[in-house]
């Protein structure tokens, strides 16, 4: 256990996001082997990788919706390997899932203003939000930066598929993210809402950080400035964006691997 | 956005408070006169009970409706809140009763029961589905066999009898009339407690439990925390059904926990339907007509009067293979019919 005094002097240590030999076994299958990284605060980065990559693994890892087999985490110098998720969540780190996530039952509105709340005091309120209460407010600031205020009130499950994953993208962008990872968010979009999606990501405040899985290229590498190409549960290549479209290896592997 | 709630206010607000609607007006002003037009028989043994039952329904409602979780053990949480108030009250047995009076034996009930199901709650949470039912139902006839057998707290297999009921302001509570009404009021406030809360950042985070845990848990929310926190409310509801109870009946037995009682209460719930505060109610109120009626009827067309039971189980069938949404949702997709089939409430359970 870090003293007090080495905590905070860790706040101030520079990396968002630090995993040192992240490991993650299912039975003998070894989904993630060794992976260790480092983000800056405010870094976009892309992962890449076939599918059995261990992309999403690690964004579990990350997130803790399983913890890793061996390695340590780190979230702004924080160790979070041992948190449970919602401890993360509550320090700024925020996800999106590739298969959407939502609560179908209710309307819009109230998904954005539940993930407005559990990252704000009064998650146990019995009291009705009342009219003009800010974290009403700041729930349909959100669904109004990615489009969605015509159907505010509609149930989710009767919302299109393009619509859910900008709903998606809202839900991770509640409170005060200090990092995102973005789980393929333009996975199934049409072209107009790659381009809205595109838009949404680049005016993000630049001190969030991202990380985004995307097979899609260009869109991954319109909207980084480095990344990391995962195979076989192992980082293979990390570099920026020109380095990694021109390394031959790459090319093989991935890009000419035709890949949709 | 102006343009947009008004619309949305109209589509989401549940009956209840869609002040507009004649429905809840024509059963609130029922229910006041009702004394008017009702013998003491109809008063107590009809609509006293089905408001009682009806709390302690309306408990699990809030459970499972709200929170996916089906809970057998309400009617052990009521009947809990039961004995505490006949320990700690007076009684006409004295040899477990402390005899203290029932402003102070009320409260101790309240809390000490809340406490009960807060804990069964935080054991039952730690599973999911059939196996919530399994613990919860372990929880019931564990005890209601303690009852029966323990005779230095709660008097073994003869129970606790003569318990004393409040009297003040010169009424006696217990009296026909009051008793309705106190009755009323007290399920009233139950109703709106609960109707109120669901639309409250915390029921709000119940449903998003129920629909999708895990999802919960990446927005910040501890799961299990929230779920705890729906098995103290729904115990404290509950309980307050349950003293209701001990004041109607003035004795409590074993018989009063038995796992009988106890699924009754999850066919009461689930007839009148999980969806809606007021379901529990009508669950309620068909089972009481049932129990009551049933054997006068059965035995007018020649069968055995005590088997009503087959009345209401065969209603149970009828009612969870046509309508899983109970009763309710019965008269909901009447209402909606015409309506195209998108229109109509999703599920409840979402993985």
């Amino acid at each position: 256990m870090d003293s007090v005094a080495q905590r905070l002097s860790n706040v101030g240590a520079g990396a968002a996001l630090e995993l040192s030999g992240v490991t993650r076994l299912f039975g003998a299958l070894a989904a993630l082997s060794d992976v260790s990284m480092t983000v800056r605060p405010g870094e976009r980065r892309a992962v890449l990788g076939s599918n059995g990559a261990g992309k999403t693994t690690l964004f579990n890892c990350i997130t803790g919706d399983f913890p890793p087999t061996s390695g340590t985490i780190r979230f702004f110098g924080e160790d979070v390997t041992a948190f449970p998720p919602y401890e993360r969540i509550r320090r700024g780190l925020r996800r999106t899932y590739q298969i959407s996530s939502l609560f179908p039952g209710l309307s819009v509105e109230d998904n954005v203003y539940l993930a407005c709340r559990g990252v704000s005091r009064g998650r146990f309120s019995f009291l009705r939000p009342r009219v003009g209460d800010p974290l009403k407010q700041s729930a349909r600031m959100l669904i109004e930066a990615v489009h969605l205020t015509p159907v505010a009130g509609r149930k989710v499950a009767e919302l299109a598929y393009g619509q859910q994953r900008q709903l998606e993208i809202a839900l991770a962008l509640a409170g005060a993210p200090r990092f995102v990872l973005f789980d393929e968010p333009a996975a199934g979009l049409s072209p107009t809402e790659r381009r809205e999606l595109i838009e949404i990501l680049t005016s993000l405040p630049s001190h969030i950080g991202y990380i985004i899985i995307e097979h899609d290229m260009d869109v991954a590498l319109r909207v980084v400035e480095s990344v990391t190409m995962m195979h076989n549960g192992r980082i293979f290549k990390e570099g920026n964006p020109q380095e990694i479209e021109s390394d031959p290896e790459v090319q093989e592997l991935y890009l000419g691997g035709g890949h949709g | 956005m102006a343009l947009v709630q008004p619309r949305q206010s109209a589509r989401e607000r549940p009956a209840a408070f869609d002040l507009g609607h004649p429905a809840p007006w024509i059963v609130a002003i029922v229910a006041l006169l009702l004394p008017l037009v009702s013998n003491s028989f109809f008063l107590s043994e009809i609509f006293g009970q089905t408001l009682i039952l009806g709390v302690i329904a309306l408990s699990l409602m809030f459970l499972a409706g709200c929170g996916g979780m089906v809970s057998l053990m309400q009617l052990t949480v009521a009947g809990f809140a039961g004995y505490m108030y006949a320990i700690f009250g007076v009684t006409g047995t004295h040899s477990v009763s402390l005899g203290w009076h029932w402003w102070l034996a009320t409260p101790i009930a309240l809390i000490l029961a809340t406490l009960f199901g807060t804990v069964g709650g935080a054991l039952a949470v730690r599973t999911e589905g059939i196996y919530t039912i399994m613990i919860t139902l372990a929880i019931g006839a564990a005890f209601y066999y303690f009852t029966n057998q323990n005779y230095a707290i709660f008097n073994g297999h003869t129970g606790i009898n003569t318990i004393s009921t409040p009297a003040f302001w010169g009424i006696d509570w217990r009296a026909s009339l009051p008793f309705y009404y106190l009755t009323l009021v007290v399920a009233a406030l139950c109703y709106f407690w609960v109707d109120y809360l669901i639309r409250a950042p915390f029921g709000l985070a119940l449903q998003g439990v129920r629909d999708n845990p895990r999802r919960m848990a990446a927005l910040g929310f501890h799961v299990n925390a929230h779920r705890v926190a729906a098995y103290a409310f729904a115990a404290f509801i509950a309980a307050i059904g349950g003293i209701l109870q001990v004041w109607n009946y003035k004795q409590i037995s074993p018989g009063s926990v038995s796992v009988d009682s106890a699924i009754n209460v999850l066919i009461v719930a689930f007839v009148g339907g999980v969806g809606r505060p007021i379901g529990p109610f009508i669950g309620a109120f068909i089972f009481v007509l049932l129990r009551t009626f049933a054997l006068d009827f059965l035995r007018e067309i020649g069968l055995d009067g005590n088997r009503f039971r087959l009345l209401i189980g065969l209603g149970f069938l009828v009612i969870v293979f046509w309508s899983p949404d109970g009763v309710i949702g019965l008269w909901e997709r009447w209402r909606r019919r015409g309506a195209p089939a998108s229109a109509r409430p999703a599920g409840g359970a979402h993985g």
